[in-house]
């Protein structure tokens, strides 16, 4: 290292001192009140815990509430993961995973295995999760009856009366008007048997794998200031009714890199003639697979014209 | 062929670069100073103070630097630092009724004790734009001797009686507090929102909201939403000493000064809820020159109080779930602008969902024109 450089990084030094963050950026107190929440609202399965939360150095609805769950339960130890729309590259995804390897200096993965912490926005990984992971959500509006209901001090009512028929009704007529439940993602679940619960905006097909998970679920708005929980084994129903029974999405074709059929796929527009590729939105489940040797077809497929079902 | 998007921490890097080339703009220009931002754009600082909530001048004029004059851009940057501040104790409140006043006006008397002081105000001043300014000259003489002498009347360390408190003297305005004050104010900063909240967090919450806000609710109050008939009672700004008792002293110790603007509204009130027709209060203070800003806080922490006074929740500015749960631009601006993050899993779902229930309904629509078809073709009659 030249003279030069060791100036500058004296200078950095300094500059740094003066804005020193404790481990994680959070400091103890602070954690200590996150970490409080959470364990009430493993207590009480789907329950919303209303917290006190900080601003961030990143703005709300960037996965502040997430962040501060996960700055809240990681030690030095942790193997942090971050993805966003099931992928590990992409920007906020990379910025939150930098700014944890920044001030809490955790080793950090792509691969879902290695993590004992992931910290996710909108997808629940492929592979399956084992016991002593846990999974934190960023979660916009964590509030399932909000859009029937706008007023919070209505719907905390709500919840704490068990009264769902709202919902219910909003369920029913969608399937009256549309032939189906038409909510194809932030698809509403009963928790426990107790508790109606936003399982953030994931696809629905991800709600089958909350259920009887072996993995902590986490989950943190930071704006709406809560925090709720689904404790390992626990029942997650997403909501139906005997004749309409839940479905997940499915696809015609699998996926065009790795050959997938059960995973849940992107629709990337390849080309100005609006040829379409289907392909994994878990950029590190279809990375492990094309490692192990699966082969897509590489093809896209021409527009869809009018009508026509593609997904 | 087609290969998963990669490289999403060069392109952050890449971006961060042009947004500091950006910031500096032409390098031939002088870069600014941080002190000419705090002496000659002092205004925005304010802001910046007022709705980050951290009285921190310097900080602030380095917020502003740093967003390019983004207002909420930089009120965010100083809320994310003030956040990661220790809280060592709250100080005792500060005795506005002691302010160095700057300025001082009543627009319910015609004089006052004390008298109207205008202070430094846009209010009276022709909205032409100076040509003399589009080049750095001295300042005149002129200006800066009656400046001075301005100046001079208001350093003499005289206090203005509070124009509230003559209404208060003859019962007309009832005191500003009818039980004894908690021991330690709520603290939105540290505790999540519960409703009903009480008057400390509304007015905690409306001290950090939005000034165009803020504005546009006060506004709206004028126009019908949710009257209040308000007169401005009093309106001053000036210096105020901040003191704070140490568990180990035991007695207060100046810890220093702050410059505020509060204002205090009259409004009319009939009279309801037990209480006999008299005046009631809207009060609003920021840090620093906020006048627009105090005035409206005034105006809607008053609105606010439409439930205590037995009057109807009507309008927007009255509803406190609507008003203290939209009225912080660092979470709107947030949640506004997080529409721009990926959200591609989601709209893949709602591409399937709807291209489903189209086939849905083109199925709907063939199966019912082949019914009319099939009807025409044996000559039966539809209807009557």
């Amino acid at each position: 290292m030249t003279a030069q450089t060791d100036t500058m990084h004296s200078m950095e030094n300094h500059a740094e001192a003066c804005f020193q963050y404790n481990f994680a950026y959070l400091d103890e107190q602070t954690k200590r009140m996150v970490r409080r929440a959470l364990l009430k609202a493993v207590a009480v399965p789907g329950y919303q815990v209303p917290f006190g939360s900080r601003e961030m150095p990143m703005p709300y609805g960037w996965g502040t509430g997430g962040i501060q769950i996960s700055a809240a339960i990681m030690g030095q130890d942790d193997v942090l993961k971050v993805i966003d729309q099931g992928s590990d590259d992409t920007t906020n995804a990379v910025s939150i995973r930098s700014f944890f390897r920044k001030v809490a200096g955790v080793a950090t993965t792509t691969h879902t295995s290695e993590a004992t912490i992931i910290q996710t926005r909108h997808r629940i990984p492929e592979e399956a999760l084992q016991e002593g992971q846990v999974m934190v959500y960023q979660v916009p509006i964590p509030e399932p009856l909000r859009w029937l209901e706008p007023s919070e001090t209505e719907t905390r009512t709500m919840h704490a009366l068990e009264e769902y028929g709202i919902m219910h009704v909003k369920l029913y007529e969608d399937i009256a008007r549309h032939g189906e439940i038409a909510t194809s993602y932030d698809y509403p679940v009963l928790v426990g048997g107790r508790y109606v619960m936003s399982p953030s905006p994931l696809p629905k097909f991800d709600n089958p794998k909350m259920d009887n998970c072996p993995a902590l679920q986490l989950f943190g708005a930071g704006r709406e200031k809560r925090v709720y929980a689904i404790p390992p084994y626990t029942t997650v129903k997403s909501l139906d009714f005997e004749d309409h029974p839940f479905a997940v999405q499915t696809w015609l074709r699998p996926c065009a890199l790795c050959g997938s059929t059960e995973s849940y796929l992107d629709e990337v527009i390849v080309d100005d003639a609006g040829a379409r590729l289907y392909v994994c939105s878990d950029s590190d489940y279809c990375a492990a697979r094309q490692a192990q040797g699966h082969v897509g077809d590489g093809m896209p497929v021409a527009a869809p014209q009018g009508t026509g079902k593609e997904a | 062929m087609y290969v998963a998007v990669k490289g999403g921490e060069k392109a952050i890097d890449a971006a961060h670069a042009l947004l500091a080339q950006k910031r500096r703009g032409n390098p031939a220009v002088p870069e600014v100073g941080i002190e000419q931002i705090t002496e000659q754009l002092s205004l925005a600082v304010d802001r910046v103070m007022a709705e980050g909530s951290l009285y921190a001048p310097e900080l602030a004029a380095l917020a502003v630097k740093q967003a390019r004059g983004d207002m909420v851009e930089a009120i965010f940057l100083l809320r994310a630092f003030r956040t990661t501040l220790t809280r060592f104790g709250s100080s005792l409140p500060v005795a506005t009724e002691t302010m160095q006043v700057q300025r001082r006006i009543s627009a319910a008397y015609k004089d006052i004790p004390g008298g109207q002081v205008l202070g430094p105000t846009f209010d009276y001043t022709h909205r032409l734009l100076d040509a003399s300014l589009l080049t750095p000259s001295a300042t005149t003489e002129d200006v800066s001797a009656m400046a001075q002498e301005q100046a001079h009347a208001t350093v003499n360390n005289v206090t203005y009686p509070k124009v509230m408190g003559f209404l208060e003297q003859e019962g007309l305005l009832p005191q500003a507090s009818n039980t004894e004050p908690p021991a330690a104010p709520e603290d939105i900063t540290r505790n999540p929102l519960t409703l009903p909240a009480g008057r400390d967090v509304r007015l905690q919450n409306l001290a950090r909201s939005d000034e165009g806000l803020l504005l546009a609710l006060a506004y709206s109050t004028q126009r019908g939403f949710g009257s209040t008939h308000p007169f401005a009672g009093e309106i001053r700004m000036g210096t105020v000493e901040v003191s704070f008792v140490p568990e180990e002293l035991g007695f207060p110790v100046v810890l220093g000064e702050m410059f505020l603007t509060e204002c205090e509204t009259v409004n009319k009130f009939h009279g309801g809820a037990g209480i006999e027709p008299c005046f009631t209060r809207g009060y609003g203070l920021a840090f620093g020159e906020n006048e627009r800003k105090a005035l409206s806080m005034a105006l809607v922490d008053r609105a606010l109080q439409a439930p205590e006074l037995g009057e109807a929740v009507m309008a927007p500015a009255q509803d406190q779930e609507f008003v203290l749960y939209h009225s912080d631009n660092v979470e709107a601006s947030g949640f506004v602008q997080h529409l721009k993050l990926p959200h591609y899993v989601d709209f893949q779902a709602e591409l399937g969902l709807v291209r489903g229930m189209r086939e849905a309904f083109a199925r709907h629509q063939a199966s019912a024109q082949a019914t009319t078809q099939a009807n025409a073709a044996t000559g039966t009659e539809e209807g009557i």
